[in-house]
């Protein structure tokens, strides 16, 4: 009897020898003479125990990990049959307490089926989203999509269903559906991880996005930093085609594009310049996107995993998913844990999770075994929060309150070690060389802001630079047509307010003596 | 990759985007696949191929991060410098790396073996600090890694 055993394909877990560690069982079933059939998913998403490997028993599968190569020969005798005893048995994957925990909706497959099997996909609920979309038609998919209260993953938070209601009501004889796959956002990862571990996902989505607004064409702009994620994708679109999914006959096509190292071409406008082959520069609205978007077509542009959630909506019901989350933040969130911390890795949840819950108990601390001083949420845009902000609620609305916002759910944890001025300087950093160059407070001021710091840095004058960075910030903030300019007064501001003692240096020549 | 600008692989690549809506980006990306860089002759023979002029070509070669103006080293290594990879002290483990080679960043070694640039996030964040050799994505980085890098780019 052959057994299967699922090992990973998902870029941080190859990052991490799982490749290796697939040719290994390879190699020691054929020496041993053991039939096995090696199935390459995607990441479940605890990436502390990539590379995880699971194993089919009659019992259902059983994961070890993390796995070396040479921990292959002991997997092998106790894979068939298991012996739960072995350090690296991890039981059934949906006990792991991390695991247990989540709500995966949009998530559901990811790490569990071959990522490249129709199939598979269908076996495990794909397809049922479109086709309940094709049977209800455009209005009532819309209202479905509205009900379910979904709000834009990318970082806005804006209202799914109303964005699509205005490229409904657009009349053109070309709409596009563009999906925002550039994740430039430090700590995040959820959209490459659906793109290496459930493309059809996004393709569902996209179709049934089409069918809502009329398009018949759409764009995923996947960064070039994603080489795995771009390969996986296109062969998924193939696939798509040859299978009668999507293409000739489907009233629907997708075409992939690949970014070039251009953290603000994740901005919606910027994005649409760069598929139109011109500079990534950011466009004043109005006109908005879904009335003059690309190629002066009516557009859609929503984040990879907005668009990865319709399928669930319309599949379970839009009443389904808003019974999850709390306040006016329905539904599901992927959070990503990461940077120091211990159980780094994807945790989709309802909405209303503390930042504590977070960061504690499901990421165990810090991978340094250090206290854990600042959490940055939101990505290089977002504010750094201190333990005593730790009851602030996952949800939109109680981000905004405390001068911060979920973004895409990007949660990068610090310990002690942490030096918050050099955090500050380094969020002024970012915003100047990834400025699109546009508005002279973006431009000059993020670099301004670089070398204030480096003079509170030095110890030079803090109170009157202190002052200074403030004054830059609202320039900044009130001066620049999107939030690259906008929002870096969020890390550089959540830094000098919280974290003060940072901020308050001797002179470097005093320090020194 | 031959490196030397072929006017005639140019115009075979162009030539595989006919038709497409804004082909400039992906026709860079393979001309670049191709030379291993942007060349200056591609300006020119790109604004006439697409009909736009020379000016708006180099714009957007300019903007963005990914196109070379000269090819890179034989290997090419991307060290993530953003925030994740940061509070796990990837900048001391790039610091490492780059004195290893004794290099800046952007440098390429005399005998043209690797060019070590920064990249901004490679959604490898739950696994810092990480890196990309050659494509390749790498994470847990420690000091054994670095002497795993020097033999790669060895070769
Ligand atoms: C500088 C900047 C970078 C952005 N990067 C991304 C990104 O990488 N991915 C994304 O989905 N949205 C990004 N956004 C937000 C988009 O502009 C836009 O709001 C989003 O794609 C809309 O999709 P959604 O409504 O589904 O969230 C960025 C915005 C700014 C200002
Ligand atoms: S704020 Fe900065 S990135 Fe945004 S449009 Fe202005 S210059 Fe460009």
């Amino acid at each position: 009897m052959t057994t299967r055993f699922f090992v990973p394909r998902d870029a941080a877990a190859r990052a991490v020898g799982a490749d290796k560690v697939a040719t290994a069982l390879q190699e020691e079933a054929q020496r041993r003479g053991i039939e096995i059939e090696i199935v390459r998913t995607g990441s479940r998403g605890l990436f502390w125990l990539e590379p995880m490997v699971e194993v089919e028993t009659p019992g259902g599968r059983i994961a070890f990990g993390p796995v070396r190569p040479r921990d292959v020969p002991g997997l092998l005798v106790v894979g068939i049959p298991i012996d739960a005893n072995d350090p690296l048995c991890l039981g059934r994957p949906d006990d792991i307490p991390f695991l247990k925990r989540q709500t995966r909706l949009t998530f559901a497959r990811c790490g569990v089926v071959d990522p490249l099997l129709l199939a598979d996909w269908r076996a495990h609920g794909g397809g049922r989203g479109l086709e309940r979309a094709r049977s209800l038609g455009p209005a009532k998919t819309l209202e479905e999509v509205t009900r379910s209260g979904l709000r834009g993953r990318g970082g806005a938070g804006f209202p799914t269903g109303l964005k699509w209601q205005t490229v409904a009501d657009a009349s053109a004889d070309r709409k596009y559906i563009v999906c925002n796959a550039d994740e430039g956002d430090s700590g995040t990862y959820a959209d490459r991880m659906l793109l290496e571990g459930d493309p059809f996902a996004l393709i569902e989505g996209m179709m049934i996005a089409g069918l809502a607004v009329g398009a018949t064409k759409g764009f995923v702009y996947i960064r070039s930093e994603y080489p795995d994620a771009v390969r996986t994708f296109e062969h998924a679109v193939l696939l798509a085609e040859a299978g009668g999914l999507l293409g000739t006959g489907t009233g629907f096509d997708i075409e992939v594009r690949v970014g070039a190292g251009a953290y603000v071409c994740g901005e919606e406008t910027a994005l649409l310049e760069s598929i139109e082959g011109k500079r990534g520069q950011v466009r004043a609205k109005p006109p908005l996107p879904a009335h003059k978007g690309l190629f002066g077509q009516p557009t859609v542009v929503n984040n990879l995993v907005s668009l990865a959630t319709v399928p669930w909506i319309l599949a379970e019901g839009a009443e389904s998913y808003a019974a999850f989350g709390m306040g006016r933040s329905r539904g599901t969130m992927p959070i990503q844990l990461a940077g120091n911390v211990r159980h780094g890795g994807l945790f989709e949840t309802a909405f209303g999770v503390t930042l504590g819950e977070l960061v504690d108990e499901i990421g165990g601390g810090t991978r340094t075994g250090r206290p854990v001083r600042a959490v940055q949420v939101g990505g290089p845009l977002g504010a750094y929060f201190p333990r005593a902000l730790f009851d602030t609620a996952f949800d939109y609305e109680a981000f905004t309150a405390r001068d911060g916002l979920i973004g895409h759910g990007g949660v990068v944890v610090f310990d002690d070690t942490v030096d918050m001025a050099h955090q500050a300087r380094f969020a002024m950093d970012f915003c100047a060389l990834e400025s699109c160059g546009k508005c002279t407070p973006c431009r000059i001021g993020s670099t301004r802001g670089v070398e204030t710091i480096d003079k509170i840095i030095r110890g030079e004058r803090s109170a009157t630079n202190l002052e200074l960075v403030e004054d830059l910030c609202q320039t900044m903030k009130f001066g620049s047509l999107c939030a690259l300019g906008g929002f870096t007064s969020y890390p550089v501001m959540s830094a000098i307010r919280h974290f003060p003692e940072d901020f308050d240096r001797p002179p470097v020549s005093a320090a020194a003596e | 990759m031959s490196l030397r600008w072929d006017e005639a692989e140019a115009t075979e690549i162009v030539r595989r985007h006919e038709g497409r809506e804004g082909p400039l980006l992906p026709i860079l990306h393979e001309l670049q696949a191709a030379f291993g860089s942007v060349p200056e002759p591609a300006i020119s023979f790109l604004a006439a191929a697409l009909n736009i002029t020379r000016a708006e070509v180099h714009g957007v070669v300019s903007f963005y991060h990914d196109f070379r103006r000269e090819p890179a080293g034989r290997h090419v290594l991307k060290l993530c410098r953003a925030e994740a990879c940061q509070s796990m002290d990837g900048e001391a483990f790039a610091r490492r790396v780059l004195d290893r080679f004794n290099l800046d960043w952007g440098g390429t070694t005399p005998d043209g073996s690797v060019t070590v640039e920064p990249v901004y996030c490679l959604g490898l964040c739950a696994s810092a600090p990480s890196a990309m050799l050659d494509g390749e994505p790498m994470a847990r980085l420690n000091s054994e890694s670095i002497d795993e890098i020097a033999r790669e780019v060895s070769r």
